[in-house]
């Protein structure tokens, strides 16, 4: 008797408190934020505190705003109207920028070698998602879609707001060994990779692989000095890990400096080190690089001139079962913007094979690009290549890359 | 054994991470995007604060190379002033990012994006899309052409400054204020003697000058640029002689890091004066703070402006 008193009384406040509870619901705002689509509001509440013009008709509807009311608990801390969470167009303001390019290439002419390309493709789709995570990092994501494979070219975080000139990313990077090895293929000034990265460094995707970067700035007077120390599962295209313990180590240090202010020297040393390849354990290859550039761009016509000298060398020692090979590949190019939209380009190759550095690969290229604005870009490579077989190929490669959405701006 | 040696090193690393930012007293170092902003800090700051630019005048601002050297320049600040509504993206987020510097990364409190208070004009609305060339999604960045939006700046610089060096608050509030009457004092010369010029039909290269004009009564009535960051065409520029000879347009704004090849074959077909206006502190030698811009500016275009009435 008494138990079921107890249990009426409370069926009925819970009954009560629901239904007081919808009234008000019902009376304080009428675009309720139920789920469903009943968007009335404006797509995206837009971000700019600007005098915009005056609206002819009625105040544009906005998100209903949740308002502290004056006095209530809490009072003193923020009052006005409170982010609505789950609106559809405030979310929007989080997405992170996304943009995808393209980049469709060509090639005529005759190349019997292996690393022939094809006449015609849609080499890669590159999309980028570029967002700061928290006040403490950002993250960058990389996918590319090429030849029907999608794939993770870069996936990481970069930790900003570290004490003691330290930056670390973690995620799956182009590691800091060299130049070329860091670039994607949008901002090569090639239409390929030079012949040592193909020879000795993996190619395309070189060492690409999941791990984890520190780096740490040591500021000085004289130069910009960064050291990059960076670990890797050891999977990429020269390193494999067949054990846990087989990890690719990298590092790297860069120095910089302006000359005038309008020229500067970039100059780096690089080193990785992994096991290879070879099946069984202790089989390693060890690399070294040096690079080093030079660039000029008055500031007064930064868009009309601009002049890049740049060089890198590597050396590669690749442990066999017959014996280490030591072998030795560079390139050495240059690139000269000689009016708004056009640059012109050279680039001299010549690589040792990792495995057998007695067969050595020889090319030149000369390359002139145009770009409509910005955000396209069409080139051409006129290139000579000398195999080690023996194979000779004169071939006109050309490229036309597209870029839509916001994509982030690059390193230096 | 290896954890705890880690550890110590760690904390080793830390210890003087937090010590180094103790021990940096002194004036506040502020670091600038543009020489406008720069003279506007150092109006408000006086010697409590160390003001650079990382772009100089007579560089085009939405092209600046992210050169490792602005790293170590960000690296060491305490305050980083931005122009904003994107006119640095191309540029400044990198160098952010690289800057191992909390203080100044977006959002935190050493970052200042000085336009948050600023009349913006040629904010987009309805759909944009880059057949529209490099337009800017959140409005005109060339904001700080109009002395009004320099005080408007100044007040920003000086809020950011106080909360920052708090002990110094009062003295900040006070240069402010001293600005404001000196910008305010001369802004009315520059109005009196742009005055007798109203509506002074005018062509620009790039969409510089929507603030100025607005400020001073000049018409913009088209681009040398067919669209903004776009070269000039052909077609386009053979419109834009039509539509000067038709409106007697005789006047050429050209910034001073742009080419003169077509404005000056413009100037030939329709007589009109190319003048190479900098829109910013450094844009010219004797330019050297944020009121000889507005001098220099405003002499500029009224001798012209006499000369082609006079002819």
């Amino acid at each position: 008797m008494r138990s079921r008193d107890i249990r009426r009384s409370i069926i009925i406040s819970i009954v009560s408190i629901v239904l007081s509870g919808a009234s008000g619901w019902a009376q304080s705002s009428d675009p309720s934020p139920s789920p469903g689509p009943v968007v009335q509001t404006p797509p995206t509440p837009s971000p700019t505190p600007t005098p915009s013009p005056a609206p002819p008709e009625a105040p544009p509807p906005e998100p209903p705003p949740t308002e502290v009311p004056p006095g209530a608990a809490g009072a003193g801390g923020p009052s006005g109207p409170l982010p609505v969470y789950g609106n559809v167009g405030a979310s929007k303001v989080f997405n992170p920028d996304i943009a995808v390019i393209g980049d469709f290439l060509g090639a005529i002419g005759k190349n019997d070698s292996e690393r022939a390309t094809p006449s015609l493709e849609l080499h890669e789709a590159e999309t980028s998602f570029q967002a700061i995570v928290d006040p403490y990092a950002r993250a960058d994501f990389f996918l590319t879609f090429s030849n029907d494979e999608v794939g993770v070219e870069e996936g990481f975080v970069t930790f900003t707001s570290l004490p003691g000139n330290f930056l670390v990313k973690v995620g799956k990077m182009r590691a800091s060994f060299g130049k070329v090895n860091q670039m994607h293929n949008h901002v090569m000034p090639w239409t390929d990779r030079p012949i040592v990265t193909d020879n000795l460094v993996g190619g395309e995707d070189g060492i690409d692989d999941a791990g984890i970067s520190l780096s740490r700035l040591f500021p000085n007077e004289l130069l910009f000095l960064e050291a990059t120390a960076e670990v890797y599962r050891g999977e990429s295209n020269i390193f494999r890990a067949p054990e846990r313990g087989d990890l690719t180590w990298v590092g790297r240090l860069r120095g910089y400096r302006d000359l005038t202010e309008s020229t500067n020297l970039d100059f780096g040393g690089s080193f990785a080190q992994g096991h290879n390849d070879v099946a069984g354990p202790g089989f390693k290859t060890r690399l070294f690089g040096a690079d080093i550039a030079f660039r000029y761009r008055p500031l007064r016509r930064a868009i009309y001139r601009r002049l890049i000298l740049r060089t890198e060398l590597m050396w590669s020692r690749k442990e066999l079962e017959a014996g280490p090979v030591k072998a030795f590949g560079a390139y050495v190019s240059g690139e000269y913007q000689f009016a708004q939209r056009w640059f012109a380009g050279v680039r001299l190759d010549r690589s040792d094979r990792a495995d057998d550095a007695a067969l050595v690969d020889k090319g030149a290229s000369v390359l002139l690009t145009y770009w409509p604005s910005e955000f396209s870009q069409i080139r051409g490579q006129y290139r000579h290549t000398r195999y080690a077989e023996d194979i000779k190929a004169n071939e006109l490669l050309f490229q036309v890359q597209f870029s839509i959405g916001a994509h982030g701006a690059h390193t230096f | 054994m290896r954890v705890r040696s880690a550890v110590v090193v760690l904390g080793a690393a830390l210890a003087l991470a937090v010590t180094g930012t103790l021990w940096a007293a002194g004036p506040l170092n502020v670091i600038t995007t543009t020489e406008d902003l720069a003279a506007i800090a150092r109006e408000v700051g006086g010697d409590k604060v160390k003001v650079e630019s990382l772009s100089r005048g007579y560089q085009d601002p939405h092209f600046v190379e992210a050169k490792p050297s602005f790293v170590l320049k960000l690296n060491k600040a305490d305050l980083l002033i931005a122009v904003g509504r994107e006119l640095e993206i191309g540029w400044l987020p990198p160098l952010v990012t690289q800057s191992r510097n909390s203080k100044i990364q977006l959002g935190g409190d050493g970052y200042l994006d000085a336009s948050l208070t600023a009349r913006i004009l040629e904010v987009p609305t309805g759909q944009i899309t880059r057949a529209m060339g490099d337009v800017h999604p959140l409005g005109n960045p060339h904001y700080w052409l109009d002395p009004e939006n320099g005080k408007r700046i100044a007040k920003e610089i000086e809020a950011k400054l106080s909360a920052l060096d708090r002990a110094n608050a009062a003295y900040f509030a006070q240069r402010e204020e001293d600005f404001e009457k000196r910008l305010s004092a001369a802004e009315k010369g520059w109005q009196a003697t742009m005055a007798p010029y109203k509506g002074t039909k005018v062509v620009t290269y790039h969409r510089s000058w929507p603030n100025f004009a607005e400020r001073f009564g000049l018409e913009v009535i088209g681009y040398v640029e067919p669209r903004p960051g776009i070269p000039p065409s052909p077609s386009h520029t053979f419109d834009v002689i039509q539509e000067m000879k038709r409106q007697n347009v005789k006047i050429i704004l050209v910034e001073p890091y742009f080419d003169l090849k077509t404005p000056n074959s413009i100037g030939r077909e329709t007589g009109a004066k190319v003048l190479e206006m900098p829109p910013s502190v450094g844009g010219e030698k004797e330019v050297t703070d944020y009121f000889k811009l507005f001098d220099y500016d405003v002499k500029l275009l009224v001798d012209a402006i006499k000369q082609t009435r006079s002819s």
